[in-house]
């Protein structure tokens, strides 16, 4: 969600540790892959559904699983701006000898993965991304344009002892796409909500302009473009650092990046635009596991009522 | 040199404007330029000149029209008009 270098290492890990031993965090033995405990998933399913109350029943649920279309992941651009954050799963094609030399380099210790094939599949990035070309496919959009519920657990390459920064994760969004004046107003209506919700459940943060993790030289000027058009904003939440809060929440402007790209018209003849709003959920339960304890049951009467109920 | 820099924002721009109707200080965004076309435009004109951006060029004024780039060029191979 942001472009922010890393706080000192020892606050994420010393987290990370307490995270661990607790329980509420499993251990794979790869730095950002975790298996979660039953309280940590309470925790996630409670704060959804604040949000989806918050959604007030308006938009269309959809859930994509987290592997997407190859093609529609490379149509979409994301090689352009974040090569280094993708994964695309590759599988085993060959015959029997091919297969006597995968296993032969397992029992040897070696890279084994050289004799796999690219598959149809690509990890989603991001949460919306299978849902342009679905949207797409369905032809002009309806006069009032469209909403949209979604939640993916995504991947990115990114590996890390900060436990608020996972290789698989979850988001859920939601997605407004219509006239530049109907996703600009769910935008705004989002960054009052999201906030509204932070402070239901006793979170301290901030909001600011943001922009995201662009690959490479000429990603310093693309975010830098991103930032003077305050196409996106973050609410930022101090998880292991206080100087280096974490994004818990992104609201997003696409302008008609995806619109152009799939082709969605709106029903005047438009490229549609887009806005999403971004609820990274790992994140959010890990601030409220860092501000309220670790011990849910110990948590203030006020979060655990609006968590609970 | 102003009409190597029209060629290369022809080329890479992305503009849906015919780049050779742009005076010399028409905003490239505002006719259509978008960030990445403006990273694509950014690598050529390292090749083609044999320059290097430095990261305090690196920002979306910089690129803005052919007279800025055209200035930042020069800027950089110490070239004049």
């Amino acid at each position: 969600m942001d472009a922010q270098p890393d706080a000192p290492v020892d606050t994420k890990a010393a987290y990370l540790k307490d995270l661990l031993g607790a329980g509420l965090l499993i251990d794979t033995g790869v730095p950002g892959v975790y298996g979660r405990s039953g309280v940590f998933e309470d925790v996630i399913t409670r704060f959804e559904a604040t949000v989806t109350a918050a959604g007030e029943g308006q938009a269309e649920v959809m859930r994509f699983p987290p592997g997407m279309n190859r093609a529609h992941f490379a149509r979409s651009g994301y090689m352009k701006s974040f090569p280094q954050l993708a994964g695309a799963v590759h599988s085993f094609c060959g015959d029997s000898h091919a297969h006597n030399d995968l296993l032969q380099a397992i029992e040897g210790g070696q890279d084994w993965t050289g004799g796999l094939t690219g598959t149809d599949v690509v990890l989603t990035p991001a949460t919306c991304y299978p849902l342009y070309p679905a949207v797409a496919a369905r032809g002009v959009l309806p006069s009032d344009g469209g909403l949209y519920d979604l939640q993916s657990y995504c991947f990115r390459h990114e590996p890390s002892n900060d436990p608020a920064r996972m290789q698989l994760f979850r988001q859920r969004e939601y997605v407004r796409i219509g006239s530049p004046d109907q996703v600009l107003e769910f935008r705004q209506l989002w960054l009052q909500r999201g906030q509204a919700l932070i402070n239901r459940v006793g979170l301290p943060y901030q909001l600011e302009i943001a922009s995201d993790p662009f690959f490479g030289r000429g990603g310093k000027l693309m975010a830098m473009a991103q930032r003077e058009q305050q196409l996106k904003f973050e609410l930022l939440v101090p998880i292991t650092s206080v100087e280096q809060p974490t994004a818990c929440l992104s609201f997003n402007y696409h302008q008609d990046h995806f619109g152009q790209t799939w082709g969605i018209a709106t029903d005047d003849g438009s490229v549609a635009h887009t806005a999403c709003v971004g609820f990274g959920l790992e994140r959010i339960a890990l601030a409220l596991f860092k501000h309220h304890g670790l011990d849910v049951k110990a948590w203030p009467a006020s979060v655990r009522e609006a968590l609970w109920g | 040199m102003i009409e190597q820099v029209r060629g290369l924002v022809a080329d890479h721009g992305g503009l849906a404007v015919d780049v050779a109707t742009l005076a010399e200080d028409t905003d490239l965004y505002r006719a259509g330029m978008s960030s990445f076309a403006s990273v694509q435009l950014m690598l050529a004109l390292e090749e083609t000149f044999d320059i290097e951006f430095p990261e305090t060029m690196l920002s979306p004024k910089t690129f803005s029209s052919l007279g800025a780039i055209q200035a930042a060029v020069q800027q950089l191979t110490g070239a004049t008009a």
